[in-house]
């Protein structure tokens, strides 16, 4: 039996120059799965998301997105997936309804629809009250909650999310954590999650480390305890990487 | 189903961008003052010292003000189109420019959008424009009034596409200093837009050459003549050619697997 991964990565290298950022890569996250990238600073995260999400084009290698190819079907791959950018890009001039409009726009909803999901998609994150409010005056965790809003919009397959509690408080760190894995076990939506913060990871997400462009260890956590001999994910991720993790 | 996900990326994009300089009240007010001060203060001291003779498309002797007004109207594009492209390269830093380009739509339509949406908030300010230069007794006809849209379209998107080109080019925001220098200005003043071509020649061979071949110099001449209801059939060509030109590099430019965005890359 075949089932179609929801991102599937195959022998992915890509060089800025001579600088080699990621060197044969491969690994897969599948429907309903959480996957957590983890890497230390320079590992090659950025790269392997500017490559899903194709801002460059990788000479070497292949990626497909619900066995779309992104290179030969890129409209119908980039439509199955949501991002969160690590830097915040909603527009701050604009309302949260604006940018949530705007998004649906772009990927063609209709007004009917697109009102009923943002609706949906807000009350869920209790930020429904505060549709109207410029992005401007939200705090880091309320913008991050529309980032998430918007980036499910348009129904995707994966969810990919680029270090997305970064600068945020506990408590909204922990809300946006238990949302996220929330939707891959409640919808089966696929999750590929980078970060640095081993507090995130739940005990059944699949983890993937990536270090110095390659792939250290790919599988559920006990696969990946199991390869290093650690007890737990902290000294397994210092063994692979050789250091320490937040 | 396709179609209809175009047509609304597209207003989308259009209604962003509008919505946008409709509330940066700061800009609009500066991109009317610009032109503005050239036209009641520098063509208003420059009206005596400068005798335009007569050539088409005008039929009689005429003031100063009114031989800068099309320049003038091509100032408001062009740095409307630098502008555009300001803030592509800012999108770009602060990331909402990737949200745009993971949009599920071909790349060369998302930057079409974005150049049409550029081109008709420059058109909006050359309106504005007009209106208060009514009021200074700078009038066409009605129908001149119509006429020059369709001019103002193509000049908006020859100079959007320049903006747009530019921004592929330019790693960071700092950098657009050095767009301030070593394109508007030398386009602006090394054109028809404060002197005809004869003039030019005048007082130098070279420059009379320069201003003949920016495209800037056309775009204007385009507006110039559809303001008095003519059409200029050169300015029309290289416009049209200047613009295909441009966009076509600035698609390059943009462009995940040629272009200047893999070197722009880090980590």
């Amino acid at each position: 039996m075949s089932i179609i991964d929801a991102l599937s990565v195959e022998n992915l290298s890509f060089a800025y120059g001579k600088k080699k950022a990621l060197d044969n890569v491969s690994f897969a996250v599948g429907s309903g799965q959480c996957n957590i990238l983890l890497g230390p600073n320079g590992a090659g995260k950025s790269t392997l998301f500017a490559l899903i999400t194709r801002l460059y084009d990788s000479r070497e290698g292949k990626i497909t997105l619900c066995g779309y190819d992104i290179k030969k079907q890129s409209r119908l791959a980039l439509a199955q997936l949501g991002v969160v950018f690590q830097q915040t890009t909603l527009d701050p001039d604009l309302s949260v309804l604006q940018n949530l409009r705007y998004h649906a726009a772009l990927h063609g909803l209709n007004g009917k629809i697109a009102r009923q999901r943002i609706e949906e998609e807000l009350t869920r994150l209790d930020m429904f009250e505060r549709r109207k409010e410029k992005v401007r005056h939200l705090n880091g965790g309320h913008k991050r909650r529309v980032e998430i809003v918007r980036a499910l919009l348009h129904k995707p397959q994966l969810l990919l999310l680029d270090e997305p509690t970064v600068g945020l408080d506990v408590p909204s760190r922990k809300a946006i954590v238990k949302h996220v894995h929330s939707l891959a076990e409640d919808y089966g939506l696929a999750v590929f999650w980078a970060t640095h913060l081993i507090d995130e990871i739940y005990s059944e997400d699949f983890l993937t480390v990536i270090h110095q462009g390659r792939v250290k260890a790919n599988g559920d956590i006990n696969t990946v305890l199991a390869l290093t001999g650690a007890d737990n994910i902290h000294q397994a991720f210092a063994q692979l990487t050789g250091r320490e993790a937040a | 189903m396709s179609f209809l996900h175009y047509w609304r990326a597209m207003w989308g994009i259009i209604g962003r961008e509008l919505w946008r300089f409709v509330r940066q009240k700061e800009r609009f007010i500066s991109a009317l003052v610009r032109p503005l001060v050239w036209l009641f203060v520098f063509a208003a001291g420059f009206r005596a010292a400068l005798g335009i003779a007569i050539a088409p498309p005008y039929e009689t002797y005429i003031l100063y003000e009114v031989y800068i007004t099309p320049g003038l109207i091509g100032m408001i594009q062009l740095f409307n189109g630098m502008q555009s492209s300001l803030s592509m390269v800012y999108d770009r830093e602060m990331g909402s420019m990737r949200i745009l380009m993971v949009a599920p739509l071909p790349r060369w339509f998302l930057l079409l959008c974005k150049l049409i949406a550029g081109t008709a908030v420059s058109i909006l300010q050359v309106y504005v424009f007009l209106t208060i230069a009514w009021f200074y007794e700078i009038q066409v006809s009605w129908v001149g009034y119509l006429w020059v849209l369709p001019a103002l379209m193509l000049s908006g998107m020859m100079l959007g596409a320049l903006g747009l080109l530019l921004s592929s080019f330019i790693k960071q925001l700092e950098n657009f200093a050095g767009v301030m220098n070593f394109v508007i200005f030398p386009m602006f003043f090394m054109s028809t837009a404060l002197y005809p071509l004869w003039k030019l020649k005048e007082s130098s061979e070279l420059l009379h050459n320069l201003a003949m071949y920016n495209p800037f110099s056309q775009a204007v001449e385009l507006i110039r003549f559809a303001l008095y209801e003519q059409y200029n059939e050169y300015a029309l060509i290289y416009t049209s050619v200047a613009f295909v030109i441009f966009i076509a590099i600035a698609i390059v430019g943009y462009n995940p697997s040629k272009g200047m965005m893999v070197r722009k890359g880090r980590g």
